[in-house]
């Protein structure tokens, strides 16, 4: 009897791919730190600071779209929304405090101190004056406490997430139905969000994010550099839990789930309350790098629900390898930083004679069909790569007999 | 002997085709049945409606000594009841090595938050290494279970549903697609499961149902039309004609 098999060992033991990435992920803030122009050498700029920074979150965003659907089988189109509500969230508080600064500084010009009440009236008419509005809409009740407002960050996404897979998965919506409705539900909440009545300054979106209340004096240098280390350690810790909790029984369940479901059932696994924990803890996680994300962008507005963005965010997994987190953090980072570079008009463009490849037009293009490549050629993505050079095949048995008795069935029969 | 799963007047309408038409059958606590019949007899539909994949238009099917009724329970509630489904195809996670589809099988607490925090202990090792010696794949345990053969495919699901420690097996063509010493493994293995439990096994292969050596039961158009011994039903002049006459 092969006792070794259930040698008794660490979690980090069984998942060595978790110390070398958070060891990758330090070394990394240690580079950018030093290069930064705030604590280093000046040698990156702040807008590149804040680019990787936001990548770290789209990293983070991407980790939870691994778990949903390398893990999980649910093609979700929605969770892009979920960071964009974290967004708001945050960015709400931001804007309220900031602009509360702005009107205590101007009413204090006039000699005679302000009431509260006027205040608030000062701020409301700052904030909504562009909707053509001078009051606070409910939503904003809480926006004066962080602390209120950040709970919200979690909390929002958290509800709607709830509510929204409570109805889909009880029904059994699975597969490319699934996909759809989670599209039509950021749809829906875009289309919502645009309206100057939404209460969150309609298709002006929110912004002035980058400037933190009470920090005036701070440059963007520090600022930036702060929150890419948020940003590091929100990945560095997502990572972590992610690959904690597919790590145990719960992984191999979800697993389970995303190849037979129905057998899973017969196991006595509740399917629904699976699938539903599992989009509530993504949407929450997606949340979360959404609030560190927008404060780095300055600006939110309904444009970044829109569904590109969540298919943007399914092709850096299928690219990076779904079913692998490193496989979902490189493929955001690589595509991320790729789409940026070519997007910005820094790549060359090509010659062809007749007619000029400019990639800012082409970038979409390229990306559209490298994607296709991968789903067909190469399915495990960027991460397959580590496999190769594990030299960790997949068993291709071309046919030969599946058992080790004379007469068991070829593979070709067992399949009928 | 009173009985553990008790099917009463049940019937199926697919599309005005009637599956299974007013099925009354009963099964002990510890008792191997087989059931045979022709194709379309309702053989499927029949654990379809005991696991809860399928719900019945009228009858009752109830389960345990304090008769729960099994028609307002989901599939995963049937299961942890203590109804174990073997299917015709194995179907175990092809994906996943063959101490993990056993550890998954494992009677223990099923709800996600109680299986985010569980952790292997001791005792349950011993227990994987232990099912997986009773289906004879102690040597395969870090294996994926995709990489195992036809035969063993199925012994990995018979050992899941072992470690499920169900009270009622219902087992869908276990011998199909085995070898010869394949077959008398499972035979094995059914008979020594049914000392502990009821086991009902659905199967065309009369050979296969002879070493059972069990009480049959035979369908026909959704219902039961003989029971007994083998040698019994074989003898009923209408077995012969709707069956066996066929051949």
């Amino acid at each position: 009897m092969t006792r070794q098999t259930f040698v008794e060992r660490s979690f980090l033991a069984k998942n060595p791919s978790v110390l070398w990435f958070i060891l990758i992920l330090a070394l990394f803030t240690l580079g950018v730190t030093v290069l930064s122009e705030a604590y280093g050498v000046a040698f990156l700029s702040t807008s590149f600071v804040k680019t990787l920074g936001k990548t770290l979150c789209l990293c983070l965003v991407a980790l939870a779209m691994d778990l949903i659907w390398g893990y999980a089988g649910i093609l979700s189109l929605g969770h892009m929304a979920f960071f964009a509500l974290g967004g708001y969230g945050l960015g709400m508080w931001l804007m309220y405090a900031r602009t509360e600064e702005i009107v205590v500084a101007a009413l204090a010009q006039g000699g005679l101190p302000a009431t509260p009440e006027e205040v608030r009236q000062g701020i409301a008419v700052q904030i909504f004056g562009v909707v053509g509005a001078s009051e606070f809409p409910a939503i904003w009740a809480f926006a004066h406490s962080f602390w209120a407002q950040l709970a919200l960050v979690v909390l929002v996404p958290g509800v709607l997430a709830l509510i929204f897979g409570w109805l889909a998965f009880r029904s059994r919506v699975t597969g490319v139905y699934l996909s759809i409705l989670t599209q039509a539900m950021t749809l829906a909440l875009a289309l919502y969000l645009f309206q100057n009545d939404s209460g969150l300054r309609g298709n002006n979106g929110l912004s002035g994010l980058q400037n933190l209340p009470g920090l005036a004096e701070v440059s963007q240098d520090e600022v930036s550099i702060w929150f890419f280390w948020a940003s590091a350690l929100a990945l560095g810790l997502g990572y972590v839990l992610l690959a904690w909790v597919v790590s145990g029984k719960f992984g191999s369940v979800i697993r389970a789930i995303r190849d037979d479901e129905q057998r899973v059932r017969f196991l006595g696994y509740s399917v629904e309350g699976y699938k539903l924990f599992v989009f509530t803890l993504t949407a929450v996680i997606a949340a979360i790098a959404g609030a560190l994300y927008y404060p780095q962008a300055g600006i939110i507005n309904p444009a970044e629900l829109a569904p590109i963005a969540s298919i943007y965010l399914a092709v850096w997994v299928a690219i990076g390898g779904r079913g692998r987190l490193y496989g979902a953090v490189i493929g955001a980072a690589f595509v991320s930083l790729l789409s940026s570079w070519f997007t910005g008009g820094r790549a060359p463009s090509v010659p062809l004679g007749f007619y000029t490849i400019n990639w800012v037009d082409w970038w979409l293009v390229l990306l559209g069909l490298s994607f296709v490549a991968v789903t067909l050629f190469a399915p495990k993505g960027i991460g397959g790569l580590f496999d190769l050079w594990q030299g960790l095949r997949s068993p291709d048995r071309k046919g030969a007999p599946l058992g080790p008795d004379d007469g068991a069935l070829m593979e070709k029969e067992a399949k009928e | 002997m009173s009985a553990l799963l008790e099917v009463s007047g049940v019937s199926v309408t697919f599309d005005g085709f009637r599956a299974i038409n007013n099925l009354s059958f009963s099964i002990g606590a510890q008792e191997l049945r087989a059931i045979i019949g022709p194709n379309g007899a309702g053989k499927t539909t029949f654990m379809d409606i005991v696991t809860g994949k399928t719900r019945p238009d009228t009858g009752s099917v109830t389960f345990g000594e304090r008769s729960v009724s099994l028609l307002s329970l989901s599939e995963a509630q049937i299961a942890r009841a203590g109804v174990g489904r073997k299917f015709q195809r194995p179907t175990v996670f092809e994906d996943q090595t063959v101490a993990e589809n056993l550890t998954m099988a494992l009677k223990a607490q099923r709800a996600p938050w109680r299986v985010l925090f569980w952790r292997e202990t001791p005792a349950d090792r011993v227990r994987v290494e232990g099912l997986a010696q009773e289906v004879g794949l102690a040597d395969h345990l870090p294996r994926k279970a995709g990489e195992l053969s036809h035969g063993q495919k199925q012994w990995l699901e018979i050992g899941m549903l072992l470690a499920q420690e169900p009270r009622l097996l219902l087992v869908d063509e276990p011998a199909a697609g085995m070898t010869l010493a394949e077959r008398e493994h499972t035979t094995r293995l059914l008979v020594e499961m049914a000392k502990t439990r009821a086991v009902v096994v659905v199967e065309h292969d009369m050979d296969f149902v002879r070493r059972l050596e069990c009480k049959v039961t035979v369908l026909h158009e959704g219902a039961v039309l003989a029971e007994g011994s083998l040698d019994h039903v074989t003898k009923n002049q209408q077995v012969i004609e709707v069956y066996l006459g066929r051949g």
